[in-house]
């Protein structure tokens, strides 16, 4: 049961963490672009990700199953019910929310540092540069977030991973199954353990997010 | 922020990923040929699967992966050829199943008893009733509450036909909108159970699940034993020549070592906190 | 030579027309004041000649070469100057990579001593490793004013530079404009509705009305014999806003 609850872990931080960064190699640019232009449909871009916050997981993992599925168009990758498929899952759920979050926080940023970049003589490449660094602090609490939708998200990975021991069973399937099971207190001590690898890497984030505040 | 230090960051990423990445290449190579076996949430649960998977996987050097979820599920994992062989509890179903095409054959594996729980108290007064048709009649005409799963499975499918035999129109009861007695909850058997306890309400539940919970619910056994709470499940292997992905050698041998005297006797063997569970009954030609 | 040259500046908001043909021409080494009432158009004025937004009509050349307000092609011609707005914005940074970071968007490599230099001359060197964001209003615009002139800009624009600011601090931003202009001969345009502040630092006053430069003239004779009857009226304070 040790080794089982270790692989448990390590696989949710695999799982969360993978998605977490591929969302964010794709969504912070997408996020900066957006936040600093000024282009028709940008509101709609905005109504669009805002609404995708609250997009069902289990709506996600379902379509992604049938996307996956061996009678669906991307059976032939024979990915369904593997680690790859939760982390394709997950990073359809984080990319909305570090998009619209960055948006937000470029945003903001953009109106009152462009000017005074392009004042002291900055190219336009530095004002972008600088209006994200500036976004910094906004930035990284949309990567918190994002990491904390996706560990804590439970539907989607049940369906495209199918909670398989030793091979796609992360914390949260694994407190649906212990729960099924009658066995309460092992499921809250797996809650306990997900919050646990949350708060350690909001700390390390929240530190990194103070330390960037005043260097 | 410095950029050495984001650089530093970056990498620190990019290294842990590796590191995991390489953790779970080197626990899965070399593993045997992986059979998907989706099945319902109550053999799971109930730990058979884990008392009888590991003599399958030894013998034919198989790595099981086990898909537990509802029946109805299950067998849409199959048509869509996710799955390699199923192990399910919905009789009608399974035969629709295989006359459709998409399963090979299905034999009977098992079968456990579905039993009516409810509140000590027994406002519809249904303790010790032999046929289960006299017990819902009695919760119906009382007015008692009961929670249903209500999610197509399984159970929920036992629980309809009981209601039909009963003489009651199934349909009829979940379109009573405003009826304060009757809950459809949508929800597993676990979630079930914990509301049917909390409302104080009559609910039906298959004994392994009873046994693995019954210790936090507040909720006694009241009706068991009439023939038509057997619950009987079946093995299909998936027909394998509707996706090229599907394993159907293996599906094959599963059914067969499932349906096999010794697993059989396995099966038998197996008790949940003391009590035997499920009682094995194929009818695969010998 | 004239280091700023505007020429039939016009520009309007919906309905409303702030800058009704505009003519403004600064000599290369002047302080040149622009005063009048809020509201009277200075403001978009300035962020026009700083090519911070276009005119609806006419032309603008700064050191002798036309504005095209398209930002790529004024960098270079935009670095040769600067503006310090009302109410400047500290980056999330350390007073002094605030101010080297007009140099670094430069390329200079060297910073240390002109950052050192630029921060002793407003009397901020004590505070060099604070937060930006941490300062007070004054401090917060000797910083900008420090970060604006660290690169030795040729003409340098000013939008209420002092305004809110106690005495102390206004004398301390005043003092260091006067000696940087004359360490730099740079040209100065600042825009004030504190008439006192242009009579102290201004070489050249013109008055600002409704939109139109109604006089332009040497500061002396701007507050000692105005010829407009507005302009009159607005230098003893008795115009009514």
């Amino acid at each position: 049961m040790e080794s089982d609850l270790l692989n448990v872990t390590l696989l949710s931080i695999f799982v969360s963490g993978t998605a977490t960064l591929l969302a964010s190699l794709l969504a912070i640019p997408l996020g900066c672009f957006f936040g600093m232009r000024k282009f028709r449909g940008k509101e709609v871009i905005r109504t669009i990700t805002y609404t995708l916050y609250g997009f069902p997981p289990v709506v996600a993992g379902l379509v992604l199953y049938i996307l996956l599925s061996n009678s669906g168009p991307l059976g032939s990758l024979q990915l369904l019910f593997t680690p790859t498929a939760m982390i394709l899952a997950q990073t359809l759920l984080v990319v909305p929310i570090v998009i619209g979050l960055t948006m937000s926080a470029v945003s903001t940023t953009s109106k009152d540092y462009t000017e005074t970049a392009i004042i002291l003589g900055a190219d336009s490449w530095r004002t972008a540069r600088t209006v994200i660094h500036e976004a910094r602090v906004g930035i990284i609490s949309a990567v918190m977030i994002g990491f904390g939708r996706a560990l804590a998200e439970v539907g989607a990975v049940m369906l495209v991973g199918g909670n398989i021991q030793w091979h796609t069973r992360v914390l949260t399937t694994a407190i649906v199954l212990e729960t099924r099971e009658g066995n309460f207190g092992y499921g809250l001590a797996l809650g306990a353990i997900l919050l646990t690898i949350g708060m350690i890497f909001f700390y390390l984030m929240k530190r990194y997010q103070d330390k960037g505040m005043l260097t | 922020m410095k950029k050495n230090q984001m650089i530093a960051i970056a990498i620190a990423a990019i290294v842990i990923l590796a590191a995991f990445s390489t953790w779970y290449l080197i626990a899965n190579k070399d593993k045997p040929v992986s059979v998907i076996l989706a099945t319902t949430t109550s053999t799971q649960d109930s730990g058979l699967l884990d008392y009888i998977l590991p003599d399958f996987n030894s013998k034919y050097d198989a790595d099981v992966k086990v898909i537990a979820v509802g029946t109805g599920q299950a067998l849409e994992l199959g048509r869509n050829g996710d799955a390699d062989v199923l192990f399910v509890h919905s009789p009608a179903k399974e035969i629709d199943f295989v006359d459709q095409g998409y399963g090979l054959y299905r034999w009977k594996v098992m079968y456990n008893q579905f039993v009516i729980v409810g509140p000590a108290s027994d406002p519809a007064g249904i303790n010790g009733t032999a046929l289960a048709k006299d017990a819902l009649g009695m919760i119906y005409n009382t007015g008692s509450k009961f929670c249903s799963r209500g999610d197509q499975s399984g159970t929920h499918t036992a629980e309809q036909k009981l209601w039909t035999s009963a003489g009651y129109n199934y349909t009829g009861i979940t379109m009573q909108s405003n009826s304060s007695w009757y809950l459809s909850l949508g929800q597993g058997m676990g979630d079930t159970l914990l509301t049917a306890s909390e409302k104080q309400a009559y609910t039906i539940v298959d004994e392994a699940t009873w046994f693995n919970l019954e210790s936090g619910l507040d909720l006694v056994i009241l009706v068991k034993g009439d023939a038509v709470l057997f619950n009987q499940y079946g093995v299909i292997p998936v027909n394998g020549t509707m996706h090229p992905a599907i394993n159907e050698e293996m599906g094959v041998n599963f059914a067969n070592w499932v349906t096999s005297p010794e697993t059989q006797a396995m099966i038998a063997n197996y008790t949940l906190k003391g009590n035997q569970v499920f009682t094995p009954n194929t009818d695969r030609k010998p | 030579m004239n280091a700023i040259q505007a020429k039939g500046i016009s520009k309007s908001y919906r309905e409303r027309k702030v800058l009704k043909e505009i003519d403004l021409e600064v000599e290369e080494g002047d302080i040149f004041a622009i005063i009048g009432p809020s509201g009277a158009g200075k403001t978009t004025l300035l962020r026009i000649l700083c090519s911070l937004q276009p005119p609806d009509s006419g032309t603008v050349a700064i050191l002798g070469r036309q504005i095209s307000f398209k930002a790529t092609e004024d960098l270079q011609l935009r670095r040769r100057m600067s503006f310090i707005s009302q109410k400047p914005i500290a980056f999330r940074n350390s007073v002094r990579e605030n101010v080297a970071y007009s140099l670094k968007v430069r390329g200079v490599e060297d910073r240390k001593e002109m950052v050192d230099n630029a921060l002793q001359h407003v009397g901020l060197l004590d505070l060099a490793d604070n937060l930006g964001m941490t300062l007070s209003g004054g401090e917060l615009q000797r910083m900008a004013f420090a970060r604006a002139t660290v690169y030795n800009p040729e003409v340098l624009i000013l939008d209420e530079f002092t305004a809110h600011l106690d005495p102390y601090n206004i004398k301390m931003l005043e003092d260091a404009l006067i000696s940087y202009q004359k360490e730099n001969g740079a040209t100065i345009l600042t825009v004030t509705h504190n008439m006192f502040q242009a009579k102290r630092i201004a070489r050249t006053t013109a008055v600002m009305l409704d939109g139109q430069i109604v006089e332009q003239n040497d500061t002396a004779t701007i507050f000692n014999n105005p010829t407009d009857e507005r302009t009159g009226q607005f230098v003893k304070g008795e115009m009514i806003f």
